[in-house]
């Protein structure tokens, strides 16, 4: 991709929109020309390497379909439990909520806190927005509150953790295998298929729906 | 000018949060026309909040490290681990695969942000052009594997629900496991705050 030259006007008013197709690396500031991407293709900075824009595999209704497969397993996960514990026939088994209130109740607040917020409301309020934003984006339409949703998905997108979850249910097993007799409980798969939806989510830039979306389409669509 | 124009040098500034290009403006409290946020050339006070978050990061880190996270207590025998010692109990009784998995998570991880985010303060304050590629790549692999440290965390957590059995044998958290969360919490705004377009800032642009 090759840079390109445009006149820069110093205009004493509010930022306006550039018509030209451009690009601007959001990691060192170079400006590229955009240009259509072939299928797989991605377009990365000349200057520090980093991804500029991916194509996008996946249609509006695959990813709909994949959040919506996702809210399933996502009900599965917070409602089975995670693991059961055996110790000389007695069986304990816990849900992520049973974890939270767990920390909350022995004086770990702040851990409590932290897990409800990247394994559960985080996550789901992600999986909701995005849900939202593509049942009407299927349609052609900005969903009431667009604006306001693609900016909070912007600063959630770090925080969510189901992935980190997957590895600490592993090493909690091991570690309790230490002393006790211990088994994984079908939740447990619920979170690892959780975790692979949103490695697929993570992949996913909802940014073109800026683009793909004009602004003030509320009439139906035209296919 | 470079056959790689960068937005200031063409006039243009791109909004940090959706994308778009616009137009530069002298206006202080500019904000997108697309979006709504607020548009800056850099992200605010990079340098200030970077230093302030990392350095409160740092000093969580140290109670994180000497202070036990969790007590694990076995028909009255108690034992108050930490993190490294945790990471020795796995390594010695049979599973020095995960010991290796957690002591990335818990140690090796935070350390490399700490260094790698002061690394690049220091030399993007001092201009230098340095190995900038190079150093463009360290600060997207600390913002992706910054929130594994959190694995120790929700270990903790799970083992404190799950192994309670009276007298026989339970599990509680300890003080070092909030400083810790709170430790990975603080690193991680701390790379968010750093704006990787200072790397390329220097005195003299290069290339
Ligand atoms: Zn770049
Ligand atoms: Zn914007």
């Amino acid at each position: 991709m090759a840079g390109m030259s445009v006149p820069s006007p110093a205009i004493e008013q509010a930022p306006a929109p550039v018509p030209a197709p451009l690009l601007i690396c959001e990691h060192c500031d170079t400006v590229y020309r955009r240009r259509p991407l072939a299928c797989g293709e991605t377009a990365r900075c000349a200057r520090c390497d980093a991804v500029l824009e991916r194509h996008q595999r996946l249609g509006t209704n695959a990813m709909l379909a994949l959040i919506l497969t996702a809210m399933l397993v996502f009900v599965e996960a917070n409602v089975w439990p995670i693991v059961t514990l055996g110790l000389n026939g007695e069986k304990v088994a816990t849900t992520l909520w049973g974890m939270i209130l767990a920390m909350w109740h022995e004086d770990a607040k702040v851990v409590s806190v932290l897990a409800a917020a990247t394994l559960f409301f985080f996550p789901l309020a992600k999986m909701i927005g995005m849900g939202w934003l593509l049942l009407f984006a299927r349609k052609g339409q900005r969903a009431p509150g667009f604006r306001s949703l693609m900016v909070g998905l912007h600063y959630l997108h770090p925080w969510t953790m189901s992935e980190v979850f997957v590895l600490g249910v592993l090493v909690s097993i091991v570690k309790a295998h230490l002393y006790f007799e211990i088994s994984p409980d079908p939740g447990i798969f619920a979170y690892a298929a959780l975790a692979v939806l949103i490695t697929i989510f993570a992949g996913v830039d909802l940014r073109q729906l800026w683009e793909t979306l004009p602004e003030h389409a509320t009439t139906e669509p035209t296919e | 000018m470079s056959a790689l124009p960068r937005a200031h040098e063409l006039g243009l500034i791109g909004c940090h949060v959706c994308g778009l290009v616009c137009r530069d403006t002298p206006m202080d409290d500019a904000a997108c026309p697309r979006c709504g946020s607020a548009l800056h050339r850099r992200k605010t006070a990079s340098y200030a909040r970077t230093w302030a978050l990392l350095i409160a990061g740092f000093l969580l880190y140290i109670p994180a490290n000497v202070l036990p996270i969790m007590r694990t207590a076995s028909l009255g025998d108690v034992d108050d681990n930490t993190i490294i010692s945790g990471v020795m109990e796995l390594w010695n009784k049979g599973s020095p695969d995960l010991a290796v998995i957690v002591f990335t998570a818990s140690i090796l991880v935070p350390m490399t942000k700490f260094f790698v985010l002061t690394t690049l303060l220091v030399s993007a304050r001092r201009g230098s052009n340095w190995a900038r590629p190079q150093r463009a790549k360290l600060y997207r692999l600390v913002e992706f594997i910054g929130y594994w440290s959190m694995l120790d965390v929700f270990v903790v957590a799970l083992l404190t629900a799950l192994v309670q059995f009276g007298i026989f044998s339970l599990v509680a958290p300890l003080p070092g496991v909030i400083f810790f969360g709170l430790t990975v919490v603080l690193t991680m705004l701390a790379s968010m705050s750093f704006d990787p377009r200072l790397i390329w800032d220097g005195r003299t642009d290069d290339d």
